[in-house]
Formats: structure tokens, C-alpha cells, sequence
């Protein structure tokens, strides 16, 4: 035969499977302008939508008259909370048990709220329609400071009663949205007050905004004869939307059909519903026709949803040896007018109880508090887990700031607080299991790569040369070693509104051997096409090239949570996993009946089964699948297909140790990146190049966040950052050339031992760009500053310690 | 950011764009490159209801390297400035500065008498015409008439150009001595947070002229008369730069914005016009 001439080898490189560095499959149609995102849907008769939106943050609506937009030929229809009421639609539930205004009910809570919505035939008339209609404001006094807010006698959410517990329990102010615990209080405040050393810092992790290339939007059509709706939106969770949309319509599930086409990125923008979907089905209802609303990118900057506006306290304690032995952390949250953060239901602070990092902390206490303020709704995870950046910045600044006080090198203070590789699995002081890790080789592997040691002797001569007047330039190294807990989740304790965080696939092999897999989630550029196809090739032995992955569409997919938070290949990708070895087992008997021996007398190898001890009797996977067809099996049922609800035993922890080398002109505050250096330890590797550019990808949106990329406000609430003239997205030309390097522990629970890496070096590269800039400072007293280290903020640090003296 | 109706104009020649600026005064604007008026309109930030493209009109889109006097059409690109070898060797500072304007698809519309003539304080070929004494040619309803480009802005968005008139070219003596742009931006595409345009002439030791320009720190460019003549007949040493500084310090009036506070901005302007007549210096 001539299969047999073709080595072992060959075969697996054949199949494209795990550990290749596959091509994109998706790359040709988005590199030639084929892609197909939600803008691109045309359907006949398509109208447009778009919003009247508050130029105040706080008002009263005393009226609303549309006499005159209604006038511009081809505006059609002017949608206010008036004409959503009877429908029940004028406010809709947020992810956070909260619920949001639809259209203005009465007042407007932030610079931007949907007050109307213009439907017309084109998006030009829409334009000119909003212009000319006319809301009467009554302005109300501004809070867009959450400390001032829990103190004000201004109430901002006057829809809620005061006196009533929250969806996360007691209110302690009008204003105040939860507080939320971890750990345990009093163990820990005791552990920090008979310390030997304690460091405190406080830290502001700023507002920014995941700002996805392609902003959101929605066609909706509502069919009135058949009575189903079809709604395509960039929905990086399609199956929770339909069930949200039925639920608050009342549209029987079965009769709405949600579609994600291309997403252009989403970076947790997309995970939330906002009102421009619902605004969109309410108009196709009301006209019988289909209509479309996109965001232009103000529209998106400014009021879908933003991420982090975290500020955060912190106490830690050690021996004077550097072991640490406590820590302890509040937040104030800064929600907005909306709690609309999308976290799983049971944790309204995400995951921000894995701040106690990557070490070994025997006691540890956290406390959050929401609170609302006149900004825009959201609090969504922007490439990372739930909340796990600012964990995670928190956790790697307080070493640096405890490093300060111990005057010991952070590097030294990590290594010998790090959780220990025999320690795994490791139950941490704040309830989370962490699955696997070595720590310790990461660590010494990054730290000898980069010569750590004569990177440090090179700083000290810097300070020298700097103090000597023969430089104006600083250097700073920044460390950073981060455990991200991706995954979610396990359905005893991850839903989101009741709904369990499993996923899922679904896996049909066609006779003639090739197959279609469809998931419940969605890709929205990480590559979901190419990675599932190659673990499924791996599996089933057919080759990645002939596997089909779906993704997106209800009314075809299996039923599933979506992708965010690095769910996709520890959840779905483990369904994925499942599903073929369903498909695997089938196939083993199959096999067994062709060449005539008992089941377990074949064994799988690569793309066939083969009788055990005589490899030259086998049938290859596409035998098999061609037999699944058109041979009477006894026994079996014909066909060969699987599904795999995945439900995850436990979450799964990536880490990665990473180091960046900065000089900063002390003189106009501009950093220049000489070096960064990327460690990722993602468990099983399915695509290395798909990771590698997974880690530029989060490292880049992670410089942003740390050297400008902000959501800022004035007093009165105006946003003053909704042009990408002032909201810092990175080109080429601003980015570093990254290292990347790996090392590979994988995680005992999951299938393949695979772990999530697209969050893990948004989540790493943080603290790390931010540590390179203070410690630049540190040999000046700096022991925090903070982000984003925008030009003129690195040049105040540099002011405030007197260096243009 | 969809723009208001406006009527679209694209005549062939000069006159048909004078008769549609005379016809509809103030409501009517010529679009060249349309990168500063574009974007404005669509923020409906600007209201234009007759929009005139100068396109087809013909004429403008030469650069000529004479003798004593540079003549660049007002629709030539920053990309054609960039790429001209004639240009080059006469007037490196303008593809100096250029190269530092915006992005290479933006360069590629964006055109030398757009730049100048919107009046956007944060565009950098105002600061750089003003450093080289500039002319700039305007035609209208009676003739052609030159304005120096030190005496052309009045505030943002405003310069002494009548509603009706086109400007059509800048003629710019051609620079001897040391040149230097020197500008400090959050990322590319931005506008200046400080810009200075520096030339400058050396005899033996001494300077015997300088000119400094500054960008981006007042509502117009700021020519700073003063700052050179601080300058001129010494070595250029620490005094010099010094007195150079302070003096265009007080000519420059920023204010606070996304780039930073004004103590910022002033300590910024001062590092980038030292570097930028050390670099002009050391070119001279």
C-alpha cells in the first residue's frame, strides 16, 4: 500500500495537529478584505438606528420632542423610553444582577447615555435626525469621584430603594453598589500589626477601555410571518444574548436566532448587551423591517463598556528575612451609573481574590466596594480573566513597594516567596486551588536570559553617570511574574444569570474523512479555526486541513458561554478534546469489526488504528469514517458524530515571568523600551505561533494601558478621551521587538494540559512596563507613582523628586 | 460622525472656484487634502454647506527650486516634499519636519497649503513657514496678493485669508546655514506636545542669524523674534541657549490638555528648542 511507505513522522506532520505552528486559516480571507463583520450584513430593506445621546452626566429629562427630526425625509420613527415602557424594554438586566436604562427613563446617569433612537433609511438621515431633536435637561449635580460619592447626599440611582439589599448583598449609601469579601479579616489585621516589617502603598489603576478595532453593533430582523427573530451583533457570548433576549422580550428561545459573524476583535467589550441591541430588535419589531445600529468609535469609547478604575489599598508584612507572611486589600470600585460589569454571578469583583499572586501567603483579607458615579457603565475584564489585572497589578507593585522596605532586591524577594512546585496543587489564603506551576525555573530561566545581574550593574552606573551629569537618562528594569486563574469555570460556583460556565462541541465526520466541529464559543481573532481543528486532528487523526470549525450561530452551535477571560481552549477546547475521544472510541470498534479482532485488540496510532503487535494490519481514520457509513455494523448505529458538554473541574492557572528594560528621559518624560522579555507557561502548547502572536498581541494593548491608554473625565463628568487622538492605541512604530520564550507545566485537570494564554501577558505586561518605569526612580525615592505613565506624568514623578533641579 | 448636507464642488479651474466662494461667501470652503476640514465637518464641528475640492484645478501642485527663492504649490503633499531631491538639498528642514507629520497615509493626502492655511495650532508646517519667512500667495475676486507667513494667524482657525480668497503657494527664501525640527509627540499622528524649527547661520564661531519657530504652544504658531536674537553674534554656548529659551518662553502661551499641565508643556519647549538649535548648531 502506498500509506506504508510514508514514515510515522510524516504522518503526524501530515494531521497539522497540536504542537505545529499551523497557518491561520482565517488570514485569507481577512488579509483580502473578505471577512464578514456585522457592518457588512445588507439586507433588503435595512434601516438604520442610531441614538440621541446625553451631552451631560447627570440631568434631569423634562421632555423629549421629536416634531422636527421626524420632518428630515427618510427618518422614520424617534424611540424613547416612553415607547420601550409598554413593552417592559425600557431598562434591561445587566451580567452584574444591576439593571441598565434601555433609553433615558426620566434622567441620564452619564456623558453619552442613550436618551432616543432614530430609525431611518439610511444612517445618513439618522445623523441629521438626531441633530434636531430636541431634550429638555435639567442639570444635576456631578460625582464622578466614587470617595466623594459614598459621602454625598446627591443620589444618583433614584430607581433603587435605598434601604434594600443589593444583588450582592447589604448597601451601605444610596450610592454604594456591594462590598464583597475574601479571606479572613482578623487573622490577618492581626498577623500585619505584629509584623515585623509591613509596607503600605496606595494605587490607582486607572479607567481605560478595550477599544476592539471593529466597535459594536447589531442587525436585527424580525420576521412577522414565521415569528422568528434573527439578530447578528458582535456578541463574543451569542447563546447567553438569545437567552437574555428572550428572556427580557419574551420571545420563545426557539424562535430567536443569534448570530456572531467576524468579530474584530472584542477584548471583553463584546461580552455585555447593550442598548443599541435591544434598541435594534425593538425597531425591526415596531417597523417590520430589518435594522442596523453601529457604533462610531466616540460612541464606543465613550459609553460601552470600560475596564479597571480600581483604587486600591494595600497593607503587606514580612520577616525582616523578606518571607511574607500577610496581606491585605481594599477596593473602591468605581462602576459608574450601572453596575454592568460582566463577571461570573457570584463574584462581583471577579477574580481579584488571586491578588494574593504568584506566592506562598499564609493569611490574606480583601474587601470591595462598588459604588456608582456619573461616568459610563461596564467594569469589564480587557484581556484578562475577571478583574485578574488589577489583582495582579496590585499584588506585583506591593512586592516592589515591600522590596523598598526590606532594601532588597524584588527579584530575590519573589524567589523566595514564590508558592514552591512540590506545593501544587496549592490551596491560596484567598480560596482559589491552583492546578500546577514551577515558578522557580521560570523565574532563574527569565532572569539568566536577560543576565539580570549585569542588567542591575549597568543601573547602578547609569544613577552614577546620571548624578555625575553626563546622562539625563535613567534606566529602570521592571520584573513581573504573574499567575493568571483562567477558565471559568466550574458551574458549582461560575454562572452567569443562572447560566452554568461550561462549553461545548459538537463533532460530525463526513464519510470521505473529513469533519465539521461547531463550539459555543466565538472567536474574535485568537484563531479559534485553526487551534481547535489541530487539537481535534490530534485526536481523531484526521488532518486539521479537512476539519471544519463553526462557530457563532445558535441555531447550529451546541450551547456555551462565549469567549473572554481565556475560556475558549481550557473550556471549549476541552469539550473539544472529549468530543473526539467520543469519536475516537466509536471509531476503535469500527476498526476492530473491519479488521476482524476484538475492540481491544486495536489501538489507536496518529491517523489509524492498528492490531497490536502486527502494525501492518490497520484502518486509517478515513477507512474508518467511510465504513462508519456504509457498512452494517452489529451493534453500532450508523454515522460517526459526538458532543461534549465540557464542565471543568477546576480553573486552570498560566504563568509567566517577565522582564523589561526602559531608559526614560528624565527631561521630557519620554521612555524608550530597549528590551522586553516574555516568559509564558500556558500549560500544553496547541499552535506556537498563534501564541506568540497572542503574547504580542496582549503585550502591546499592555504597554497602552501602562504608558497612556486612559478613559478620562473633567469635573462636570465630559469625557475627555473619545477620539483616538487622545486615547492611546499603540501603532508599529511605539512598539517594542518582544522576546518570547515558554516554558511548559501542564494542568493535571484539563484534557490536553492545556492552560489559556491570549490574557496572560495583558495580565503580566502591566505591572511590567509599570515596574520598569518606577524603578528608574527607585535609586531617587520614588516607591510608587500612578499609571499611566503618560509623558507628562513620568516627568512630574521625575519634578516632584527634584531631578530638573 | 456624519457631517451635516453640504453642496460638492470640484471645478476645473481657479475662476470656477472664485465664482462659488463669491457667490456663497463664508458658507462656501476650499478642500485640499481635506485632513484638517474633514474631520471637523464630520464631528459637525465645522458647518460647510459648499464644500469646493481643489483637485482638478491644476496648477498648484508644483515645487520649484529657483535661485534665491523655493515656490511650492499649495497642493503639493507632504509626501511630495518628502520624496523631492531638489527640495532636499535646498530646504532639508522641510522634509525634516514632514517626516514627522502625521503617518505615511495621511502624508500621502495631506498638502502644504492645507496645513498652512486651516490655522490649526497644532499643525506643523505654520511654525516651520514662519521660522523661514515665508510667503504665502492668496488670489481672490481682485488679484493675487502675498502675506508673510510671521503676520498670516490671528488666533486658532483664523488668519488674515478673506473668506474668498485662495492661497495658492509659499514661496520660502531659500535657507542657508543649520536646520533642525525637533518635536516631542504621545505617539505618531499626534500633534506636537512641543515642536521648534530652528535655522540658523554660523560665522567661524559665531552666529550671525537664527531664526526659531515654535509649534503647538499657543493658539498660533509662535515666531519668536526674540529667542533668536539671542542668538546671534554669540558661540551658541549654555548662556546663549539659555537666553534663547527664556526669551521664547515668554512669547509662548500653552494651555493644559490631555498632553499635560502648562508647567509641563513650558519645560517641554524649552528642552526641545535646545535641542533643536544644538542640532541646527551643529549643522550650520
Amino acid at each position: 500500500m502506498k500509506d506504508e511507505v510514508i514514515s510515522r513522522d510524516d504522518r503526524v506532520a501530515n494531521l497539522k495537529g497540536m504542537g505545529c505552528s499551523r497557518k491561520r486559516v482565517e488570514d485569507a480571507r481577512f488579509t483580502q478584505g473578505k471577512g464578514n463583520y456585522v457592518d457588512d450584513i445588507k439586507l433588503d430593506g435595512m434601516l438604520f438606528g442610531d441614538f440621541v445621546r446625553s451631552p451631560y452626566a447627570h440631568a434631569r429629562i423634562k421632555g423629549i420632542n421629536a416634531e422636527e427630526a421626524l420632518k428630515i425625509p427618510g427618518v422614520l420613527a424617534v424611540l424613547t423610553a416612553e415607547d420601550l415602557a409598554p413593552l417592559g424594554l425600557h431598562w434591561m438586566p445587566t451580567l452584574a444582577g444591576d439593571k441598565q436604562m434601555v433609553l433615558a427613563d426620566g434622567k441620564v446617569l452619564f456623558q453619552g447615555q442613550e436618551v432616543a433612537f432614530v430609525v431611518a433609511e439610511d444612517r445618513y438621515a439618522a445623523a441629521d435626525g438626531i441633530e434636531l431633536v430636541e431634550v429638555d435637561y435639567e442639570e444635576l449635580p456631578v460625582i464622578v469621584d466614587p470617595f466623594e460619592s459614598l459621602k454625598s447626599d446627591v443620589v444618583l440611582r433614584e430607581d433603587l430603594d435605598p434601604n434594600a439589599d443589593g444583588a450582592h448583598g447589604p448597601r451601605k449609601h444610596p450610592n454604594h453598589i456591594f462590598t464583597w469579601e475574601a479571606g479572613d479579616k482578623e487573622p490577618t489585621e492581626e498577623v500585619i500589626a505584629n509584623a515585623d516589617i509591613v509596607a503600605e502603598e496606595s494605587m490607582y489603576y486607572h479607567r481605560t477601555h478595550p477599544c476592539p478595532l471593529e466597535t459594536c453593533g447589531s442587525v436585527a430582523l424580525m420576521d412577522k410571518v414565521n415569528g422568528k427573530l434573527t439578530l447578528w451583533g458582535t456578541f463574543q457570548a451569542p447563546h447567553a444574548i438569545r437567552t437574555i433576549v428572550s428572556l427580557i422580550s419574551g420571545i420563545e428561545e426557539h424562535n430567536i436566532r443569534v448570530i456572531s459573524p467576524d468579530i474584530g476583535g472584542g477584548f471583553g467589550n463584546k461580552v455585555g448587551a447593550y442598548p443599541g441591541y435591544v434598541c435594534s430588535v425593538v425597531a425591526s419589531i415596531v417597523t417590520g423591517r430589518p435594522v442596523k445600529w453601529i457604533e462610531d468609535r466616540m460612541d464606543n469609547l465613550m459609553t460601552t463598556a470600560f475596564a479597571r478604575d480600581y483604587w486600591m489599598k494595600g497593607k503587606i508584612s514580612a520577616t525582616k528575612e523578606g518571607k511574607i507572611t500577610g496581606l491585605q486589600c481594599h477596593v473602591t470600585a468605581d462602576h459608574g451609573g450601572f453596575d454592568a460589569c460582566a463577571d461570573p454571578t457570584k463574584f462581583p469583583a471577579g477574580f481579584m481574590n488571586i491578588c494574593t499572586g504568584s506566592y506562598d501567603i499564609p493569611t490574606a483579607y480583601l474587601e470591595v466596594d462598588g459604588v456608582y458615579t456619573n461616568k459610563a457603565p461596564g467594569g469589564v475584564s480587557y484581556r484578562c480573566s475577571f478583574r485578574v489585572t488589577e489583582a495582579v497589578y496590585f499584588i506585583e507593585r506591593m512586592i516592589e513597594v515591600l522590596a523598598i522596605k526590606l532594601n532588597m532586591d524584588s527579584a530575590e524577594l519573589r524567589r523566595i516567596n514564590f508558592i514552591k512546585k512540590e506545593q501544587f496543587p496549592y490551596k491560596a489564603a484567598l480560596g482559589w486551588e491552583y492546578d500546577s506551576g514551577d515558578y522557580h525555573t521560570a523565574w532563574d530561566k527569565a532572569l539568566k536570559t536577560v543576565d539580570y545581574d549585569g542588567l542591575r550593574a549597568e543601573q547602578a552606573q547609569r544613577v552614577e553617570d546620571f548624578k555625575a551629569g553626563k546622562t539625563r537618562k535613567l534606566m529602570g528594569i521592571g520584573l513581573s511574574f504573574f499567575t493568571e486563574i483562567v477558565g471559568a469555570g466550574p458551574v458549582k460556583n461560575c454562572d452567569i444569570l443562572g447560566l452554568g460556565m461550561f462549553d461545548s462541541c459538537e463533532i460530525r465526520i463526513h464519510p470521505t474523512g473529513s469533519a465539521i466541529a461547531r463550539l459555543g464559543t466565538i472567536s474574535q481573532g485568537q484563531g479559534h479555526a485553526t487551534t481547535f481543528a489541530q487539537i481535534l486532528a490530534s485526536e481523531i487523526g484526521l488532518p486539521a486541513d479537512s476539519i471544519t470549525i463553526e462557530e457563532g450561530d445558535t441555531d447550529t452551535a451546541p450551547y456555551g458561554l462565549g469567549t473572554y477571560g481565556s475560556r475558549s481552549t481550557p473550556v471549549a477546547g476541552a469539550a473539544t478534546a472529549m468530543a473526539g475521544r467520543k469519536i475516537r472510541a466509536k471509531a476503535q470498534m469500527i476498526a476492530a469489526y473491519l479488521l476482524e479482532v476484538h475492540d481491544n485488540d486495536v489501538e489507536f496510532d496518529v491517523d489509524r488504528f492498528v492490531v497490536k503487535g502486527a502494525p501492518e494490519r490497520f484502518k486509517t481514520m478515513k477507512e474508518i469514517a467511510f465504513a462508519a457509513y456504509n457498512q452494517a455494523i452489529p451493534g453500532l448505529e450508523p454515522g460517526l458524530e459526538a458532543v461534549s458538554y465540557y464542565d471543568p473541574p477546576n480553573m486552570t492557572y498560566p504563568f509567566g515571568a517577565y522582564v523589561c528594560v526602559m531608559d526614560i528621559d528624565v527631561d521630557t518624560g519620554v521612555p524608550e523600551i530597549r528590551r522586553f522579555y516574555a516568559l509564558d507557561d500556558c500549560g500544553t502548547r496547541i499552535n506556537p505561533m498563534i501564541i506568540e502572536g497572542q503574547v504580542h498581541g496582549g503585550l502591546t494593548e499592555a504597554l497602552a494601558v501602562a504608558l497612556g491608554q486612559e478613559i478620562a473625565y473633567d469635573d462636570m463628568g465630559n469625557c475627555k478621551t473619545g477620539t483616538l487622538m487622545d486615547f492611546f492605541l499603540p501603532t508599529a512604530w511605539e512598539v517594542p521587538n518582544y522576546e518570547t520564550d515558554f516554558t511548559v507545566t501542564p494542568s493535571p485537570h484539563h484534557p490536553i494540559g492545556a492552560k489559556g494564554v491570549g490574557e496572560s501577558p495583558h495580565v503580566g505586561g502591566v505591572p511590567c512596563f509599570s515596574n520598569a518605569v518606577q524603578d528608574a526612580f527607585r535609586p531617587f525615592g520614588n516607591t510608587h507613582t500612578n499609571m499611566p505613565h503618560d509623558h507628562w506624568r513620568i516627568w512630574k514623578t521625575a519634578n516632584g523628586l527634584g531631578l530638573h533641579d | 460622525m456624519i457631517p451635516a448636507a453640504f453642496e460638492y464642488y470640484r471645478p476645473q479651474d481657479m475662476a470656477g472656484v472664485l465664482a462659488i466662494l463669491g457667490e456663497h461667501g463664508d458658507d462656501a470652503r476650499v478642500m485640499a487634502g481635506g485632513h484638517s476640514l474633514i474631520p471637523m465637518m464630520k464631528l459637525r464641528m465645522a458647518d460647510v454647506p459648499h464644500l469646493i475640492d481643489l483637485q482638478d484645478v491644476g496648477g498648484m501642485s508644483d515645487i520649484v527650486v529657483g535661485a534665491d527663492e523655493i515656490r511650492i504649490g499649495a497642493m503639493v503633499t507632504q509626501a511630495d516634499i518628502i520624496d523631492n531631491t531638489e527640495l532636499r538639498s535646498a530646504a532639508p528642514i522641510l522634509r525634516e519636519a514632514a517626516l514627522q507629520i502625521a503617518d505615511p497615509q495621511v502624508r500621502y493626502m495631506g498638502t502644504v497649503g492645507g496645513n498652512v492655511a486651516s490655522g490649526d495650532p497644532g499643525n506643523d508646517m505654520p511654525g516651520l513657514m514662519q521660522c523661514l519667512n515665508t510667503r504665502f500667495t492668496l488670489i481672490g475676486a481682485d488679484g493675487e496678493r502675498e502675506v508673510d507667513a510671521r503676520e498670516f494667524y490671528e488666533a486658532a482657525y483664523m488668519t488674515t485669508r478673506e473668506d474668498d480668497e485662495v492661497l495658492t503657494a509659499v514661496i520660502i527664501p531659500t535657507p542657508a546655514g543649520g536646520y533642525a525640527y525637533e518635536k516631542q509627540k504621545r505617539k505618531i499622528g499626534d500633534y506636537a506636545t512641543a515642536a521648534a524649527a530652528v535655522q540658523i547661520i554660523k560665522d567661524g564661531d559665531t552666529c550671525t542669524s537664527a531664526a526659531i519657530a515654535m509649534t503647538n504652544l499657543s493658539d498660533t504658531p509662535i515666531y519668536s523674534e526674540a529667542a533668536g536674537a539671542a542668538l546671534v553674534g554669540t558661540s551658541v554656548d549654555d548662556a546663549a541657549l539659555a537666553a534663547a529659551t527664556a526669551a521664547m518662553l515668554n512669547d509662548i502661551d500653552p494651555s493644559e490638555d490631555n498632553r499635560g499641565p502648562i508647567a509641563f508643556k513650558k519645560h517641554v519647549a524649552a528642552v526641545i528648542l535646545r535641542r533643536a538649535i544644538t542640532r541646527a548648531w551643529s549643522r550650520a
